[in-house]
């Protein structure tokens, strides 16, 4: 039998294909990963609503911005450069200063205790149907606040409610708005770093709460160092 | 007449391009990989303002857009030079446009993802605070409570 020769397949246009996928996508596509500040919005109130709770000045960090973007913090004017510090200080009152809150001092015996408490009151028919979400909420805290005193042993923490609160004008530009929860996050993620590096030598900021491995270690840090910002609606908000 | 005749003798052989569809293609992966689909057409301006500590919004599924700022020059007369609200391809006309808009985006995602969606505002920094708060306002009556202020990361000056 006579052999045909084989005849090498042109392979000259393949480059043009290719270009034209790579122009395609180049097109279609964006490189930009979203990233940014992430906030939690407080929940919608009903309009008759009262507060009941009563809180002391002290546990409140308030933090004013005026449509100038000038900040008046606890009712001093200071420059942006000076808020993470001031925020630091309201997180950890490393002083016990009497303006700043009360740390709580938080053990394995008292967690444990809060536990069995609220554990109690789920179980006991007479706790009014309404107050079990709070409870349950309140379990969950306390649970991940016994995981973080079992790993690392006594801590102090912010009372339960002591919050920063940030409070714009309407007239506040959105970069300066931005700047201002920027200064707060870093002084959270600072902290948060500080005792991660200290409990598992690594960094809050570097884990991923997408990976299993990490979720529990970022637990025990947000158990440590909580997040409270509360972004106050300014008045008459105008129309669009 | 040999008006096409071959002129072997002279000159340096052409470089072979048998590996140009390979570097394409690679090109072409590597942008494939690193990239996603656009989402929308922007019909306003956006320079989003810098920050430091902030965090990567990792499931983009899970992230619904709003886009604040100026309209482009295209859409300038229409819609004059104030901030605009746009949702997905449109500018919407009054800001109670936002709640029906997220509660639009929930139809279209699986039940048990809801309580995980984040509503991403995009906005350019030389907006007032007063049309973002409306925003958040009306994200507050739906309960749409995760938001994000997306920013660029911060360049370090040297």
């Amino acid at each position: 039998m006579a052999k045909r020769k084989l005849e090498e397949i042109n392979a000259g246009s393949m480059a043009d294909i290719a270009f034209l996928l790579l122009i395609f996508f180049l097109v279609t596509t964006t490189m930009d990963t979203d990233e940014g500040i992430v906030r939690s919005l407080p929940q919608k109130l009903p309009p008759d609503y009262k507060m009941e709770v009563e809180i002391n000045e002290r546990d409140v960090f308030e933090v004013n911005l005026n449509s100038n973007d000038q900040l008046l913090v606890e009712s001093d004017y200071i420059q942006i450069g000076e808020l993470k510090g001031k925020i630091r200080e309201f997180l950890t009152n490393p002083y016990n200063s009497e303006n700043l809150p009360l740390m709580e001092e938080i053990t394995v015996e008292r967690a444990r205790q809060e536990i069995a408490n609220r554990k109690q009151l789920i179980d006991n028919p007479k706790t009014p149907a309404a107050s079990l979400g709070v409870i349950k909420s309140e379990l969950s805290d306390w649970e991940d606040k016994l995981a973080a005193a079992e790993k690392v042993g006594p801590f102090r923490t912010l009372p339960k409610l002591a919050i920063i609160s940030l409070r714009n004008d309407n007239g506040t530009s959105y970069k300066g708005y931005v700047e201002v929860q920027d200064q707060m996050q870093s002084a959270i993620n600072e902290l948060r770093n500080e005792w991660s590096q200290k409990v598992y030598g690594e960094n809050f900021t570097d884990w991923n709460s997408s990976n299993d491995s990490d979720k529990e270690k970022i637990k025990v840090i947000r158990a440590i160092v909580p997040q409270r910002i509360a972004e106050q609606e300014p008045k008459n908000i105008p129309a669009y | 007449m040999s008006k096409f005749k071959k002129d072997d003798s002279s000159g340096s052989p052409a470089i072979s391009t048998a590996s140009l569809p390979d570097i394409v293609f690679m090109l072409l992966f590597f942008f494939m990989v690193t990239t996603v689909m656009r989402e929308v057409d922007l019909k306003i301006e956006i320079k989003k303002p810098e920050a430091e500590a902030i965090t990567k919004l990792e499931k983009k599924s899970l992230v619904d857009y709003i886009y604040i700022g100026p309209a482009t020059m295209r859409y300038r007369s229409m819609y004059g030079t104030e901030p605009r609200i746009q949702l997905d391809d449109q500018i919407a006309t009054q800001a109670t446009d936002v709640g029906p808009f997220v509660i639009r985006k929930r139809t279209e995602r699986n039940e048990t993802d809801i309580p995980f969606v984040t509503t991403s505002l995009k906005v350019d920094e030389k907006t007032r605070m007063g049309i973002v708060s409306r925003v958040k306002h009306e994200l507050r009556q739906v309960d749409a409570l995760k938001i994000n202020y997306s920013t660029t990361r911060k360049r370090v000056q040297p």
